[in-house]
């Protein structure tokens, strides 16, 4: 094209009074040695940001991994299972990993972790299902603006910090309301577990509510019902599956969860049904004695193991929350 | 479907396959040393599934401006990207045929060069939210451009050739976005005459403008012709009849005309040309 | 129960009442649990600040603890979490970035390994942070430390908890939260943007960098102070990783090991001698975890807000 574009600048020149570039001038940028470098230099960067992808993947399969590699002697170490092994942990109803002659039962913390889980969630789904129906229904604009900062100002507190305050200051409220006999029981740590996880439970749901069509409402509404009856029989069912995986992913975490119950279950491996005795949780056995196990006995092999068993569950978990999320999305939007 | 060779045979009353003879004299036509700028060679273009281009074949002189009409649908945006190879943006696309533009075949050429050598004007204006100077610059410092001095005398340059500098020589370190929309696509037009395209494609580039900014736009388009080749995407058929030299006629995506301006807005040779223009159907 | 079954129940009353008021004392019963959630946080957070407040001091946030934690202040906690942080974000923000770039412009929808990233991103999410400090524990101290020591022909060095390996196990759990706000960034950037810099002949990369980073930077901003909110606060993953309850020295090296706000609030609580003379380190250490991260929070959700609002008033 060069060619004939010097002869267009001629032609150009004459009628046009405004200033001209000098076509051509740019082959200094265009030329084929420096298309080839910009051709490698994209691939290069292509390459990279791959690399950084696969960091979520290699993460993810690093923590399975090495997870089980520290656990892996429990299954498979004839040395390990001779103290601690799946039989061992089911035959007795003792935990006591430290002492003379190590138990390893771990039906007290099953117990301990369902306890827990059971108080967490009988709090925190109705509080914060019900506050989400107020937010998304009932709320007029300007509470509905003050609560959700609100929430989320719950949703910033540090697990650690909720610990403490059920540790220091809810023990003993609920102590002197429910006469337990132990200060740091399961109620005293559901109800601040609850109280860290009401704002997964919330968020999700008011976000599965909002999003049912105005539709919906309206028609109820001309039906003559009224807006509870609207918010109850129509609304909420249609957002069913994103309230399902809210509570889901709520139960998930209550499942993981650490701080909260290691600083105010009681710690204590007992096997009862009453909510206000002392528990010890999976999370909480493994966070209190790693520091001083150790590395390679079989307790600490256990102690991969009771983690890797809370890995697989939050996984399940979290599978089903996303499958209701998948229904949610298909019949919203099917609607 | 018409070439332009003109043939002593009465035309089809309705678009058909091309004869293959047609199709040979428009590939003969293309491959010539001559003087077309762009030549469309039995191009045909689906998403998926859906057929958006049929088998046109084109060509289009250089220093020209070329109207591309037709009703909403038709693939007049399709075709246009076609060239620039925008369409490549959207997954799943697939084509056929050859387009050439001056000594490149638009699908093995290296995708940046022929996007610098075809340039590209949306309708609506996009400038980038940066400031003015910035704007016009940006594609020079891809290319790899630092020298300050010449930026600024290309930038000024390109700023002139789109009829912008004067209203903007005092504040070229301002935002872009603070423009008019005639202002903005002006810049726009700035901005891709600084990396020295040969071919302008613009896509119905004052449809978002009001008149007074159209009219403005419609001189720069006529002025710039004498240095580019100019392709306009247009819905306005007094528009196309304003500043083309050459029409072309779009319907479900097959090129039902293609004639000097005046010869297709005075006596079609199609019928369905002529029920487009009369407005018989939008 | 049903509102049918509680109707059915509360009849005889609403025969005397009211028709409405099965219904109506329901949507009263949400209101009370908005309630109480506002409640309960203002009384969590007042309590903290009012006993809390009193002991911020300037020597309390600028000196060592002592006398056994009963006096002194926290600055060792203060700069310990501060490193901690700094060097998680560093590791952090070029993967998630450069992961939710992969993510937005080069990756294809059905490719395998596509799929592959997004699940292996919502389930980073879900992994209970104590799983975390196992993996630190078991990967980063056991096999990378000790395999760096014998490599390097060192004793014990890397192979033991210290600040580095603490920092990036902190990274790996808030790598999901930085890819979904970067990306989530990345997608407000209107397509006009790409497509007027792809038309001038920028390359791909050339797009990223200079029109979809730069207007997606608030987005990423964003996701950085959140994970360091979280980086903050999480105590479970640094447990074993690296956090100790009382040096004598401040964390100069990677391989130190160090004070922090989280770790120091939760041995003070519960292995503290003397609970009541700890008491005013202890509420004044979680005055300033809350206020860090609050502040953090706080200025996340104002930047996204500003971000949202700018979208809105672009369209």
């Amino acid at each position: 094209m060069a060619p004939s574009s010097g002869s267009t600048v001629a032609a150009v020149a004459a009628p046009l009074p405004r200033a001209e570039f000098q076509p051509g001038a740019l082959a200094p940028y265009t030329g084929a040695a420096r298309r080839r470098s910009r051709r490698v230099r994209e691939a290069v960067i292509a390459g990279v940001l791959r690399v950084c992808a696969f960091s979520a993947v290699a993460g993810l399969l690093l923590i399975v991994v090495f997870v089980l590699r520290e656990a892996m002697p429990v299954l498979f170490d004839a040395a390990t299972r001779k103290e601690a092994s799946l039989r061992a942990y089911f035959a007795t109803s003792m935990w006591q990993p430290v002492g003379d002659i190590p138990k390893y039962g771990i039906l007290p913390l099953l117990v301990g972790t369902l306890k827990v889980v059971v108080a967490a969630m009988t709090f925190a789904i109705p509080v914060g299902v019900m506050a989400a129906v107020f937010a998304s229904e009932f709320a007029p604009a300007r509470i509905r603006e003050m609560l959700k900062p609100a929430v989320e100002m719950l949703a910033g507190i540090p697990s650690v910090v909720l610990g403490f305050f059920a540790l220091i200051v809810m023990a003993s409220w609920v102590q002197s309301v429910t006469g337990a006999h132990s200060r740091l029981n399961a109620v005293n740590a559901g109800l601040a577990l609850g109280l860290g996880i009401i704002p997964t439970i919330f968020t999700v749901s008011e976000d599965a509510l909002r999003a049912v069509p105005r539709s919906y409402r309206e028609a109820s509404l001309a039906l003559g019902a009224s807006r509870w009856a609207t918010a109850w029989h129509v609304t909420l069912p249609a957002a069913g599956a994103g309230v399902a995986a809210g509570i889901l992913l709520g139960l998930a975490r209550a499942v993981g969860e650490t701080m909260i119950v290691l600083m105010a279950s009681g710690n204590a491996a007992i096997v009862s049904g009453d909510l206000l005795d002392s528990v010890r949780t999976l999370s909480a056995s493994i966070a209190a004695e790693l520091a001083e196990v150790v590395v390679g006995s079989p307790h600490y092999s256990t102690l991969f193991f009771l983690g890797a068993v809370l890995f697989a569950a939050t996984f399940i978990i979290n599978v089903f929350a996303g499958l209701f999320v998948e229904r949610l999305r298909k019949r919203l939007a099917g609607a | 479907m018409v070439t332009d060779t003109p043939t002593a045979d009465p035309m089809p009353p309705t678009a058909a396959s091309p004869p293959p003879s047609a199709v040979a004299d428009a590939v003969a036509a293309a491959t010539r040393p001559g003087p077309a700028m762009l030549s469309v060679t039995d191009f045909s273009l689906s998403y998926g599934a859906h057929p958006a281009l049929k088998h046109v074949t084109l060509e289009v002189p250089p220093h020209s401006v070329t109207a591309i009409i037709g009703p909403s649908g038709c693939g007049k945006s399709t075709l246009l990207r076609a060239f620039n190879r925008m369409n490549d943006l959207i997954p799943g696309v697939r084509t056929e045929g050859a387009i050439r533009v001056a000594e490149l075949d638009v699908r093995t050429a290296d995708v940046v060069e022929l996007r610098r050598r075809v340039g590209m004007v949306f309708q609506r204006p996009n400038p980038f939210p940066k400031s003015i100077y910035e704007n016009v610059a940006f594609g020079l410092r891809m290319l790899g451009l630092r020298d300050r001095g010449e930026l600024e005398a290309r930038v000024e340059a390109s700023l002139r050739h789109a009829a912008l500098w004067d209203e903007v020589r005092d504040r070229l370190g301002r935002s872009a976005l603070q423009l008019s929309g005639g202002q903005q696509q002006r810049l726009c037009i700035a901005r891709c005459l600084a990396v020295e395209p040969e071919v302008i494609l613009m896509d119905e580039p004052a449809s978002a403008l009001d008149p007074t900014a159209t009219a403005r736009i419609e001189e720069l388009v006529m002025d710039l012709k004498t240095t580019y080749t100019i392709l306009v995407v247009t819905h306005n058929m007094q528009q196309a009849a304003r500043i083309s030299d050459r029409t072309a006629f779009l319907l479900s995506g097959e090129l039902i005309e293609h004639d000097e301006t005046g010869r297709l807005f005075t006596s079609p040779r199609q019928k369905l040309t002529e029920d487009y223009i009369t407005g018989r159907f939008g | 129960m049903t509102t049918e079954a509680i109707g059915t129940l509360l009849r005889p009353l609403t025969k005397t009442l009211g028709r409405d008021w099965a219904g109506k004392s329901l949507q009263w019963l949400t209101a009370l649990a908005a309630l109480l959630i506002v409640a309960m946080v203002a009384v969590i957070l007042g309590h903290i600040a009012w006993f809390g407040a009193p002991t911020l001091t300037w020597e309390f946030l600028s000196t060592a603890p002592r006398q056994g934690m009963t006096a002194g202040g926290i600055f060792p906690a203060i700069f310990g979490t501060a490193a901690l942080v700094i060097i998680m974000v560093v590791a952090l923000i070029p993967f998630g970035v450069g992961a939710a770039i992969y993510l937005h412009e080069y990756a294809r929808p059905d490719a395998w390994f596509t799929r592959a990233i997004r699940f292996s991103v919502n389930n980073l999410a879900g992994v209970p942070s104590i799983v975390f400090g196992l993996f630190g524990l078991g990967f980063f101290i056991q096999f990378l430390g000790r395999n760096i020591d014998r490599a390097m022909g060192l004793d014990v060095v890397w192979g033991q908890p210290a600040l580095i390996w603490a920092a990036l196990t902190l990274a790996l759990l808030n790598l999901p939260v930085v890819i979904v706000t970067a990306e989530e960034a990345l997608r407000t950037v209107p397509r006009e943007m790409r497509e007027a810099s792809l038309a001038l002949g920028a390359t791909r990369w050339q797009t990223i960098r200079n029109v979809l980073l730069p207007q997606a930077m608030p987005g990423i901003l964003t996701g950085a102070i959140l994970s360091v909110a979280r980086g903050a606060g999480e105590v479970a993953p640094i447990l074993f990783t690296g956090a100790a309850y009382y040096l004598p020295y401040l964390p100069t090296r990677p391989t130190d090991q160090f004070m922090e706000l989280g770790y120091h609030i939760y041995v003070l609580s519960t292995q503290s001698p003397d609970i009541d003379a700890t008491k005013p380190l202890l509420y004044g250490t979680v005055m300033v975890l809350l206020l860090l991260t609050m502040l953090l929070n706080l200025t996340a959700i104002l930047l996204r807000s500003r971000m949202r609002a700018r979208l809105a008033g672009r369209t």
